[in-house]
C-alpha cells in the first residue's frame, strides 16, 4: 500500500511539473552539460537545457567563481555551433579566458548593460530567440514575477538561461529550475609541484525542481568537470 | 509617328571631363596617357595640346618633343563610360529615351519632344549651348535614324538638321568612315577608291555583300533607316523612398504604427523584388506645424521582413513626437546592400552566427538600448592583455588568428588596481597583498610572466605576472610593473580566475 502511494504522488508530481510547462528530460538521453555526477541530482539523472539556472555567489570577487562554473557548462553546450549572448555589467568579462575552459570566445555576443531592468528585457528577448543555444545575465535582483517571464519564453525556444546574482541580501523565490551557489575552494598540490592546482569550487544546489538538493567540490581539470571527494579534502587538511 | 534621333558628339569627353575637376588644367596643353608595350601613348588630348601638335595615339616622349610644356596625366579605363552616363542622365530632361553611344556619344530618341522647345534648331540649340556653357565641346545633329545623325554630327560641314527623309543625299556626300564601319572594311573601301558613301548606295547589295561582308550592308540600312537600330536606354537610379501623404493629421502611435506599416510593405516588396535587403532608414514626419521629427533605424544584415522592421520601428515610436500632428511620411532607406535568399529549412539547423533570428534579436536589442552595448571580440595578435582582444565589426567576421592558450583571469579590470605588497626575496612571488584595507595571505603562486610593453605602441614598464590564490581559495591576477628595485616596486590587481 506504501508503495502505490509514493508511486501515486511520484506520478502527481510529474503531472504537475507539465503542467507548469516544465518536460524533464527522458531518462538516458545524452548528457550535455558535462557535469557528470553531478547530475544525478537532477530529474531522471540529466540536466535541464531549456531551463532557467540560477547562480548565486556571495560577493563580487566570488562572482569570478560563478562565471567559471557557467563557461564550463556552456562549452559542453555549445560543442555543436551553437552562439550564446553574454549580458553583463560594462565588459568586466575577459573574453580570452573563455578559451581556457573551451568556449570559442568569438562565439559569445556580449551585451553590457548597467540597469536591470535592461538587462532582464534583453535577457527575455534573447530568451525567445531560436536561434541561440544559451543566455547568460549578470543582474543584481530577480523576483519571482520576472523569473517566470523568463521561464516561459524558454518553453517556447527551448533557450538555456543563467542568471547570475551575487552580492544579494535575500533570496527570494523565484520560478527558475534550480538555484546553485558557487564558491572557490583553495586549489589541491599537484604531487607536490608548487604553484596554483586545478580551478575548485563549492558547488552547492540549493533548489532544484524535482531533483535532489546537493553539495559537491567540483575541479575543472583536462576540459571537463572532475568531482572530487569530501574525503581527500579533509585529509589535505589534516595533512596541511 | 516620324521618329527623329539626335546624336552628340562630345569631341574632347575626357579631357573636358577632366579640366572640369582640375581647373588648374585649362590653361595648359595636356593629354591622358595610358602605357603600350613599353611605351607611353596618348589615349586623350586636349584642344590646346592638339592645336599645338599632340594628336591621340601619339606617344608622349614624341609629343614632347613638339610641346615642351605637355602636361601628361594617367588615363583612368572606364572613365568614359562613367561620364557619358552622366551625361546622359543629365540629358534626360530633353527626352525620356537616351543611350550611351561608346567611345564619345551620346544618342536621343527625340520624336515628339522638340515641339517644346519651338522647332529643332531650338532644341539642338538649347542642349549644345547648355553643354558648351558647362564646358563640354559638344557637337549634335537630328535625322530620322540614329546612324545619319551620328555621320552628320561628326562629319557634316553644313546644316546638323537634317529634313525627313534627306538622309540619302546628306549621307551621299559624306566620307564611309560616317557608317561605322570596321577598320580593315574602310582600308578595304579606300583601295577601291570608295572616298563618299554616294556611289557605295549606287551598288547592287549582292555585290557589296560579297565583296565587304554582311556588315557594310547592315550599317547602310541603318544609316537610311530600312532596318531599326535598337537603343538601350539609361535608367535613372531609383531612391528607396516611399511617400505617405495623410488626409488628416495624425496624432496616435497607433496611427503611426499604420502608417510605418504601410509605407514599409511597399518598400520591401521593391526590396525583394530587386534581391536588396535594407540596412538603414530613417523615417522623416512632417508635422503640422512645419516641423521634421525623424527615427532611424538600423540592422545588422540586410533585411526585407516587414514584420522584422516594423518591430525596429517599433521600438522607436515612442520617441517621435507628433505634437499636432503628422501630415505626411516619408520614409527612406540610406543603406542598402544585396541579399543572398537562404531556402527556408523544414528542419531546425542550427547555423550558428548566420542565423537570421539572432541578426533580428540584435537589432531590436540595438534599436532598444544601443547598438555600442552589442559586442562581439576576435583575438588579435597582441601579448599586452588590454589589447589582446578587438571588437569585431560584423556577426560574419571570422578569428584572423587563433585565442591564446594561456591562463587568463576571467574578470578583468579596465584600469589595474594599485596593491600594497610583501614579497620575502626580491623577484619572488608576492607573500601577502593588501587591497581596499584588506589583507590576503597567499598561499600558493604561479609566475613570474612578464608582458613586455609595445614600446612601437606606447612607453612604460613591462610588467611581471603573477596567478596567486589565498587563504580563502579566491584566485587573483597581480603584477609588479617595472623591475624591482626596492623603492618603486609598483603593484597591481588586474583581475580575478574563476
Amino acid at each position: 500500500m506504501a508503495a502505490t502511494k509514493r508511486e501515486l504522488i511520484d506520478r502527481l508530481q510529474k503531472n504537475i511539473l507539465q503542467w507548469e510547462g516544465y518536460k524533464p528530460p527522458v531518462a538516458g538521453t545524452r548528457s550535455l552539460a558535462g557535469l557528470g555526477l553531478v547530475e544525478a541530482a537532477f530529474p531522471n539523472g540529466v540536466f535541464p537545457v531549456a531551463a532557467v539556472h540560477e547562480l548565486v555567489c556571495g560577493s563580487t570577487k566570488q562572482a569570478a567563481a560563478g562565471c567559471g562554473l557557467v563557461t564550463g557548462i556552456l562549452s559542453a553546450l555549445l560543442k555543436q555551433d551553437g552562439v550564446c549572448v553574454w549580458i553583463g555589467r560594462a565588459r568586466r568579462l575577459f573574453a580570452p579566458a573563455l578559451a581556457v575552459f573551451g568556449v570559442s570566445p568569438h562565439k559569445v555576443i556580449f551585451i553590457s548593460l548597467t540597469k536591470d531592468k535592461d538587462a532582464l528585457w534583453v535577457m527575455e528577448e534573447a530568451l525567445k530567440c531560436t536561434g541561440l543555444t544559451a543566455v547568460v545575465c549578470e543582474v543584481c535582483e530577480l523576483d519571482f514575477k520576472q523569473s517566470r517571464r523568463l521561464q516561459l519564453a524558454v518553453e517556447q525556444s527551448r533557450v538555456t538561461g543563467f542568471i547570475l546574482r551575487n552580492a544579494t541580501k535575500k533570496l527570494g523565490s523565484t520560478a527558475c529550475t534550480a538555484r546553485w551557489r558557487v564558491k572557490p575552494l583553495p586549489s589541491a598540490d599537484l604531487d607536490g609541484l608548487p604553484g596554483l592546482g586545478f580551478m575548485r569550487w563549492q558547488v552547492e544546489l540549493l533548489k532544484v525542481r524535482n531533483g535532489q538538493t546537493g553539495s559537491w567540490v567540483l575541479e575543472w581539470k583536462d576540459g571537463c568537470f572532475n568531482r572530487v571527494e569530501e574525503v581527500l579534502i579533509l585529509e589535505e587538511r589534516q595533512v596541511g | 509617328m516620324q521618329k527623329r534621333y539626335m546624336a552628340i558628339w562630345f569631341r574632347h569627353l575626357l579631357t573636358d571631363g577632366l579640366a572640369l575637376r582640375r581647373p588648374a588644367l585649362k590653361e595648359v596643353p595636356f593629354v591622358l596617357t595610358t602605357p603600350v608595350k613599353n611605351r607611353v601613348v596618348i589615349t586623350a588630348s586636349s584642344p590646346l595640346a592638339e592645336q599645338q601638335g599632340a594628336f591621340t595615339g601619339m606617344a608622349v616622349a614624341d609629343a614632347r618633343a613638339a610641346v615642351p610644356e605637355l602636361v601628361a596625366v594617367d588615363d583612368t579605363p572606364g572613365k568614359a563610360a562613367k561620364l557619358l552616363r552622366l551625361l546622359g542622365l543629365w540629358c534626360i530632361r530633353y527626352t525620356p529615351i537616351v543611350a550611351v553611344d561608346l567611345p564619345d556619344g551620346l544618342v536621343l530618341d527625340i520624336s515628339g519632344c522638340a515641339h517644346l522647345w519651338d522647332d529643332e534648331r531650338g532644341y539642338l540649340k538649347e542642349i549644345v549651348l547648355k553643354l558648351r556653357k558647362a564646358g563640354f565641346d559638344a557637337r549634335a545633329a537630328i535625322a530620322d535614324t540614329p546612324g545619319a545623325a551620328w555621320a552628320v554630327s561628326r562629319f557634316a560641314t553644313v546644316s546638323p538638321i537634317v529634313p525627313v527623309g534627306g538622309q540619302i543625299q546628306v549621307l551621299s556626300g559624306l566620307p564611309p568612315v560616317a557608317l561605322r564601319l570596321d577598320a580593315e572594311i574602310l582600308e578595304r573601301l579606300k583601295k577601291l577608291g570608295f572616298r563618299t558613301i554616294g556611289p557605295l548606295l549606287m551598288m547592287p547589295s549582292p555585290t557589296l555583300r560579297r565583296r565587304f561582308g554582311n556588315e557594310l550592308l547592315v550599317r547602310l540600312d541603318q544609316a537610311l533607316g530600312r532596318i531599326d537600330e535598337v537603343l538601350t536606354p539609361l535608367t535613372p537610379p531609383m531612391p528607396y523612398v516611399e511617400r505617405l501623404p495623410c488626409l488628416e493629421p495624425i496624432r496616435t502611435a497607433p496611427g503611426i504604427e499604420i502608417a510605418i506599416e504601410k509605407l514599409l510593405s511597399a518598400l520591401c516588396l521593391r526590396l525583394q523584388a530587386e534581391g536588396k535587403g535594407l540596412r538603414k532608414a530613417v523615417l522623416k514626419c512632417i508635422r503640422v506645424d512645419g516641423r521634421t521629427v525623424q527615427a532611424g533605424i538600423g540592422t545588422n544584415r540586410g533585411s526585407h521582413s516587414v514584420s522584422h522592421l516594423q518591430k525596429l520601428f517599433g521600438l522607436q515610436i515612442a520617441r517621435i513626437e507628433p505634437a499636432l500632428g503628422i501630415e505626411l511620411f516619408v520614409l527612406e532607406a540610406s543603406k542598402v546592400e544585396d541579399m543572398e535568399t537562404v531556402q527556408e529549412q523544414i528542419w531546425a539547423v542550427d547555423r550558428g552566427l548566420a542565423d537570421t533570428a539572432l541578426a533580428e534579436l540584435l537589432d531590436r536589442v540595438a534599436g532598444k538600448v544601443g547598438a555600442e552595448t552589442i559586442q562581439r571580440y576576435l583575438p588579435a595578435e597582441h601579448y599586452w592583455p588590454e589589447r589582446s582582444v578587438k571588437i569585431a565589426t560584423s556577426l560574419s567576421e571570422e578569428p584572423s588568428t587563433v585565442w591564446p592558450e594561456q591562463m587568463r583571469p576571467i574578470r578583468l579590470l579596465s584600469r589595474p588596481e594599485p596593491i600594497e605588497v610583501m614579497a620575502l626575496v626580491p623577484d619572488n612571488p608576492p607573500k601577502t597583498f593588501t587591497y581596499n584595507n584588506k589583507r590576503h595571505v597567499i598561499m600558493k603562486a604561479d609566475g613570474p610572466e612578464r608582458i613586455g610593453r609595445e614600446w612601437w605602441l606606447d612607453s612604460g614598464e613591462h610588467r611581471d605576472y603573477y596567478a596567486v590564490e589565498d587563504s580563502e581559495g579566491q584566485r587573483y591576477w597581480v603584477f609588479r610593473s617595472g623591475h624591482y628595485d626596492g623603492s618603486d616596486a609598483r603593484w597591481y590587481l588586474h583581475g580575478y580566475f574563476a
